[in-house]
């Protein structure tokens, strides 16, 4: 493995350098950092102590952006401008929330896209999108980070719901642009926590983690083993969370007041997000004690005072508990695991300290949860621990993920009807590639409509992308082949492209949903938060691409070094001219030039890249099998 | 690197019966070796090798884990294709058995009988197992490749029907 160990390129001199990065936990109630220490993941505190910063967030009279436990205090007192649980409206339209009676917002349907509308929030501070409300969260986030850690983040490694669609992931991205945050990686949330509790408890095994936040849940699979973490299978519910028994508790509240007084107006929206606060203040109450008393005012003199017993309140949310049953018993099928060969469960989530939840999931997998770390901080820990490694910090025999697609992805046919290219659960990097043919004759293009979800129809499922393939050949229909193609690297972005094989005519494309912001839209919000001087942005593309230059030439130099013999002379030659080159042109000060160079030196090095990865997998696999000898 | 022998590059030897906990830990190794993630840092050349070689290993995995797609590129190596159009045929004694088992399918779908459906699908899983172990003489000691593309036909109608329960009782659940 040491044929493969390159140095880092990085943007600072000393090769050893530590880089910072952190793992974000991006959660609908509670938003968390993290950070590795001297080997060590620890959650950064904010100046009054606190790791948990509440996702909440308050436009302010005078203009001010107030995060976290501030905004949360006021949220009673001014509730259509202190936006909660904004997490649950990433990557989604109006048509998406079911439930808006109950939720304290003046919603407005987005701006036009091809697709779909993205919705907006009315706040006092004008019209803010989910993405906006989240970016002020992760700039409180960052600015913590770079508070404590005294520097400026390299990057971070942001969690999401596993079974976040495209549209919510990119969504998450958008905001952490916004934020100024570069996005290492989006990490699945229960993968990160597995990463938490594996390292920790330096366990092996097959794993699964029920992850019930604040408004999603989530159920995945994994197995451990010589510090690959490989996820077999996900799935979940990204309706669902620890928000939806505040609402049933509300919901009963409400009920229980109706009964007793005959005239009861409709709620304002102050009474609404009190009546919430109580629910929740209740249900966390409920965890340790038998009851729970739940007394206020409402804004027109009624008194509420009503008594919530803990078997009553397993009573009102049971349905709540068996529904994430179905999603866990999707994920053992998808996995073809039966209960006996899970070693053990792990609870993340605020919302599994409910003792009914934590009671269903034992007498489903038959044995006690794990809950030896904090289910509120054991994301962000997992998530700085990949932070940490894909920053560049750790060499390469520490542990690796192999992550997984969520959701199946595939193509509009006839019909309407959904082909799956890729199906859910196939490991990351995946490329799959399948043969089309034209419908009608003469056809000379083809629209190609790219889909993610699991049903059959397209309508059911969610709209990534549409492209079309100009330029076929007229040919009578059925004759013609057009191979499409999807490719998701270890990131997760999806591209996909279209052939048609007698000509090689070709369309491609790389998915950005339809729910995202258009880049203009983020280039636009970017520019009114920085504005960056123009000689400033040439010295610093100079810069980068010196760097770059300069990394890339230190790496040929090292693998020719150590692996030059798998080449011949004149391949070895060729690359050590390109070098050259490079050399020379790094001198001067033309960024274009320079960059042209590095990408030269890299396509001569292909060839030379593979037979070295080649090479190093070759001794990876023949070194277990000295080991098998050897026993 | 497209026309890389899956069991070569697993260093597996070239047959239907498989070492499965060898290919899973040659699987973990070349990933831990090749992953993307190892080399965030690399030049565009490795990273491009990288995924590459991650992208084929994936691939390949999943190819050889599952018994019917393994069967069925071992007979492409063969120079077969088990599922052309030109490979119907099929026994009619085996197409009266998918009919009647797809027929149990419906009904139970109908009658949101999940327990039938669980137990249907066991029954298929123990005809699919029966199924690999024909396959196993058939590839690799009798080497007798029709017959052996007629039984990985079938194993692929069982698999289908399989998965059409998963799905029956995902939908019921």
């Amino acid at each position: 493995m040491a044929l493969l160990q390159i140095s880092e390129p990085g943007m600072s001199a000393a090769p050893h350098q530590h880089r910072l990065a952190v793992g974000i936990d991006l959660g609908t109630t509670n938003s968390l950092v993290a950070t590795v220490r001297s080997g060590m993941s620890t959650v950064l505190q904010d100046d009054h102590g606190h790791a948990l910063l509440p996702s909440v967030v308050r436009y302010a009279i005078n203009g001010e952006v107030i995060v976290g436990h501030e905004a949360q205090a006021q949220q009673s007192a001014d509730p259509s401008n202190t936006i909660s649980s904004v997490k649950r409206f990433m990557g989604r339209s109006l048509n998406d929330i079911t439930d808006r009676a109950h939720i304290p917002y003046r919603f407005v349907a987005g701006h036009e896209t091809p697709t779909t509308k993205m919705l907006q929030i009315e706040t006092r501070a004008g019209l803010k999108s989910p993405v906006e409300i989240s970016a002020e969260i992760l700039k409180t986030l960052k600015l913590r980070a770079e508070k404590s850690l005294g520097g400026n983040l390299v990057g971070a490694v942001i969690t999401v719901p596993a079974y976040f669609d495209d549209a919510q992931r990119q969504a998450t991205k958008d905001a952490a642009r916004l934020a100024g945050i570069n996005v290492l990686r989006l990490l699945n949330e229960p993968t990160a926590a597995a990463v938490a509790y594996g390292l920790d408890n330096a366990s092996e095994g097959t794993f699964v983690i029920y992850d019930l936040g604040g408004g999603t849940f989530d159920i995945s699979i994994l197995r451990l083993s010589k510090g690959v973490f490989e996820v077999l299978a996900t799935n979940g519910d990204s309706a669902l969370g620890g928000d939806d028994f505040d609402h049933r508790i509300y919901c009963w509240i409400l009920d229980k007041v109706r009964e007793s007084s005959r005239n009861f107006s409709p709620l304002n929206e102050e009474d609404t997000r009190l009546l919430l606060t109580k629910a929740r203040q209740a249900k966390e109450w409920l965890t340790d004690n038998f009851e729970a008393q739940i007394v206020c005012r409402l804004s027109n003199n009624t008194l509420v005072d009503v008594t919530l017993t803990a078997p009553q309140f397993v009573e009102i949310t049971q349905h709540l508990v068996t529904k994430t049953l179905s999603p866990t018993r999707k994920a053992m099928r998808d996995a073809d695991l039966s209960i006996d060969e899970i070693n053990g469960v792990v609870l993340v989530g605020g919302a599994t300290r409910m003792p009914h939840i934590r009671h269903a999931v034992e007498e489903y997998f038959q044995q006690e949860p794990l809950t030896n770390l904090d289910p509120d901080k054991v994301v962000a820990l997992g998530a700085a621990i990949q932070a940490n490694i894909l920053a560049g910090n750790k060499n390469d025999d520490d542990l690796l993920l192999l992550d997984v697609t969520p959701l199946s992805l595939g193509l509009e046919t006839m019909g309407g009807l959904v082909e799956k290219v890729i199906q859910r659960n196939s490991t990351l990097p995946i490329a799959r590639a399948q043969e089309f043919t034209t419908y009608q004759n003469g056809q000379t293009a083809m629209s190609i409509h790219v889909v993610q979800g699991e049903r059959e129809l397209v309508t059911d499922c969610r709209s990534l992308a549409r492209f079309t393939l100009r330029g076929i050949p007229p040919m009578a229909a059925g004759a013609a082949r057009i191979r499409v193609t999807f490719t998701v690297d270890a990131d997760g972005l999806l591209s996909v492209s279209a052939r048609e094989q007698s000509t090689g005519v070709e369309a491609h494309i790389e998915v950005k949903p339809s729910y995202g912001l258009t880049e203009e839209e983020i280039a636009n919000m970017l520019k009114a938060s920085y504005a960056s001087a123009e000689a400033d942005k040439k010295a610093r593309m100079l810069n980068e691409a010196r760097v770059s230059a300069g990394a890339i030439i230190q790496s040929v130099n090292l693998a020719l070094k150590n692996d030059g013999h798998l080449i011949n002379n004149a391949e070895q030659q060729a690359i050590r001219d390109e070098v050259a080159r490079l050399e020379a042109v790094a001198q001067a000060d033309d960024a274009h030039a320079i960059n042209q160079a590095v990408e030269k030196l890299n396509q001569v090095t292909e060839a030379f890249a593979a037979a070295r990865m080649n090479a190093s997998v070759s001794l990876a696999l023949s070194g277990k099998n000295l080991e098998d000898i050897k026993l | 690197m497209s026309n890389t022998d899956y069991f070569q590059l697993f260093a597996l030897p070239k047959q239907y019966a498989i070492d499965a906990k060898q290919l899973e830990s040659n699987y973990r190794k070349i990933q831990s070796t090749s992953h993307p993630d190892r080399f965030v840092n690399a030049s565009a050349a490795d990273k491009l090798a990288s995924m590459q070689l991650a992208t084929l290993s994936n691939e390949a995995y999943s190819t050889l884990k599952n018994p019917a797609s393994r069967a069925k590129y071992l007979l492409e190596q063969q120079g077969i294709d088990a599922v052309a159009e030109s490979n119907t045929a099929l026994p009619m004694d085996f197409l009266m058995q998918q009919m009647e088992w797809r027929e149990q399918l419906e009904d139970s779908k109908q009658a949101k009988d999940v327990e039938a459906l669980e137990k249907l699908y066991i029954e298929l899983r123990a005809e699919a197992r029966s199924m690999e172990r024909e396959l196993c003489g058939l590839l690799d000691t009798e080497q007798d490749y029709a017959a052996a593309t007629e039984l990985t036909r079938k194993l692929i109608f069982v698999d289908k029907v399989c998965a059409d329960i998963q799905q029956a009782i995902e939908y019921l659940d």
